[in-house]
């Protein structure tokens, strides 16, 4: 092919700017690994295992932020995966198209809304309900339990986890509607008809021919769901509690997560230590993210091609 | 008694399947129902706590101190428009440009570097984002909460999301349009310059207001980096108010006043987005899905 100057410019202009967008990310991996260095090299592995967090002293483990992380994330999944898989299912094959059309729109029009909106709405809407109705209740029902009763004992003061990992279900499930409506949806029409031909119901044809074609994308979407419940900070920072470094069984402990704890103490971070330290937490949280994306992608991919849950 | 005991399992299993069937339609209706029934809900409350909070001074003034009547969101206004609008000019020319490099230049092993690169990054938590800015710009560099920092770190979220809508909506002009140009002579360049990016033109066009809208949202970045500011500034260097910090602060705060100025802000950051969001929906070419 013919190759003028022009061209050269052009081609030489468009790949300098593309190219910032892997030099950008390999500048935040380094960068921010090369900041929390101070910290790494300080506190090692302890930094994941102790959950003393001392600024005054220096001393430095967020294994309280990583246990707070874990448990709201691990409510997230646990509360949106059902509902979303279900609406997933029932847009893609119970709802007339022109209904499922305007009712996905709905559950997308969820993810537009910011994340400190949720924040609000959840710390003047959610946390009165949790503290005087639901958390009693489930005290009263739940708490006296013998195995899981330690989730719901101690005293309630509707600003926790179990509120962080509420909000953190409502905020991932539009994507996890989206993706997995996707997956469900690339399942091939031939599988649903040889299934209804041999006369299987409507959700045996979903249980026995579309799920377990579409469960490992299913997967990749609730990968997505963690990795997005993972590094959430604004909506969770107003709802968690951000007081206690404690970790306890009670879900109604005023914890902090990885994200809320940065977003809470960046400002205070003057001493060298303290600034690395917090610098590790977010690195941490990098590391999660990079790990988890590449995986969940490369599961939908099996499934259903390129994800366009992805600039959701 | 032979006949029947012979039928009744059948019957009964039939019978059962069909019970099944129709409790998981209704368990599936009530999924769907939970997911859009929390939408409305949250947009109720938005609208019903938010509205009374709006008046022309709130939209105009800048914030009192607790206790004095009055005062608006001015300065986060201002403020939200500046700091995105300096993240647009940085991040959308290197996302068109990153889309042009993988479908027009490099669709190879380069383009799969570059798109891999860009998704990684849309994946990445807005708050690590901000922690970068914020150590190596404001800790760094600068020395200072910024709006530039501000600004850069929402470029940073904006690029993956004009990169990809863009390299959709490229993707959509036909080959034939290429071979054309090409055939008649073009250099590549002009063949994209004149021919794809116009042909393309409203989904690029799609692609950076989409990527604004969502930048302007952001609370965590910007927290981080641009820090807030009760005052009216338009220096790029010195701290900056914005909206979803004015909603942080107002929520925070132990005050029903603030509060109720936090709903307003909210309802108005809401709505903007949702107008743009929706408004481009409506008059962009259709991406197939």
């Amino acid at each position: 092919m013919r190759s003028g100057r022009g061209d050269r410019l052009f081609a030489g202009g468009v790949t300098g700017l593309a190219l910032i967008v892997p030099l950008t990310l390999a500048g935040i991996t380094l960068l921010m690994v090369d900041a929390a260095w101070p910290s790494i090299s300080t506190y090692g592995l302890g930094f994941l295992t102790s959950s003393t967090w001392d600024p005054v002293k220096e001393i430095f483990g967020a294994a309280a932020y990583l246990y707070g992380t874990l448990v709201t994330t691990a409510i997230a999944v646990i509360l949106a995966a059902p509902v979303a898989v279900g609406a997933a299912i029932f847009l893609v094959e119970y709802a007339p198209r022109r209904i499922a059309g305007t009712l996905s729109f709905l559950i997308e029009v969820l993810a537009y809304i910011p994340s400190i909106v949720y924040g609000l709405w959840g710390l003047f809407v959610l946390v009165p309900l949790f503290r005087e109705n639901v958390e009693p209740f489930l005290q009263a029902t739940l708490g006296v339990l013998p195995l899981v009763g330690g989730l719901f004992g101690g005293p309630i003061g509707g600003r926790d986890l179990l509120v962080g990992g509420v909000i953190l279900a409502i905020m991932i499930l539009p994507l996890l509607v989206a993706v997995s409506r996707e997956v469900i949806a690339a399942v091939p029409t031939a599988q649903r008809e040889g299934m209804l031909g041999i006369g299987a119901t409507k959700w045996e044809m979903v249980r026995g021919a579309v799920l377990p074609y579409a469960r490992i994308g299913i997967v990749g979407a609730i990968v997505l769901g963690v990795a997005r419940a993972f590094g959430e900070t604004m909506a969770v920072t107003l709802v968690v509690g951000n007081s206690s470094t404690a970790i306890t069984s009670s879900l109604f402990v005023p914890g902090y997560t990885m994200a809320s704890a940065i977003a809470n103490q960046f400002v205070e971070a003057s001493g060298k230590l303290y600034f690395s330290a917090i610098v590790e937490i977010a690195v941490l949280l990098l590391l999660v993210a990079l790990i988890v994306n590449t995986l969940a992608r490369l599961l939908i991919r099996r499934v259903a091609g390129t994800p366009q849950g992805f600039a959701i | 008694m032979s006949a029947a005991a012979i039928a009744s399992p059948s019957w009964r299993i039939r019978r059962r399947r069909r019970v099944i069937d129709t409790v998981m339609a209704v368990l599936l209706t009530a999924a769907t129902a939970i997911a859009v029934g929390l939408l409305l809900l949250i947009l109720g409350y938005l609208i019903v706590n938010g509205l009374p909070a709006l008046n022309l001074a709130f939209f105009t003034e800048r914030p009192k101190p607790f206790g004095v009547e009055g005062g608006g969101v001015g300065p986060a206004i201002v403020g939200t428009l500046i700091v995105s609008a300096v993240a647009g000019v940085i991040a959308i020319p290197i996302g068109i440009a990153a889309a042009i490099f993988v479908t027009e230049l490099r669709p190879g092993r380069w383009g799969a570097i570059v798109r891999f690169s860009a998704e990684l990054i849309a994946g990445l938590p807005s708050i690590a984002v901000g922690v970068f800015v914020w150590s190596f710009l404001v800790r760094g560099l600068l020395g200072k909460y910024s709006a530039i920092a501000g600004a850069a770190a929402l470029a940073i979220i904006m690029i993956p999301i004009v990169a990809r809508t863009t390299e959709e909506v490229l993707r959509l002009v036909p080959g034939s349009l290429r071979e054309a140009a090409l055939a008649l002579g073009a250099p590549r360049w002009r063949v994209v310059m004149r021919v794809v990016l116009p042909t393309a033109r409203a989904g690029v066009a799609t692609a950076a207001v989409l990527a604004l809208a969502r930048a302007a949202g952001e609370t965590a970045p910007l927290l981080l980096t641009a820090l807030g500011n009760l005052f009216f500034s338009t220096d790029l260097l010195r701290p900056i108010a914005a909206l979803p910090l004015q909603i942080y602060q107002y929520a925070a705060s132990p005050y029903d006043d603030w509060h109720a100025k936090a709903w307003g802000a909210s309802l108005i950051l809401v709505a903007v987005i949702a107008v743009v969001s929706f408004a481009l929906r409506a008059f962009a070419p259709r991406v197939p899905r």
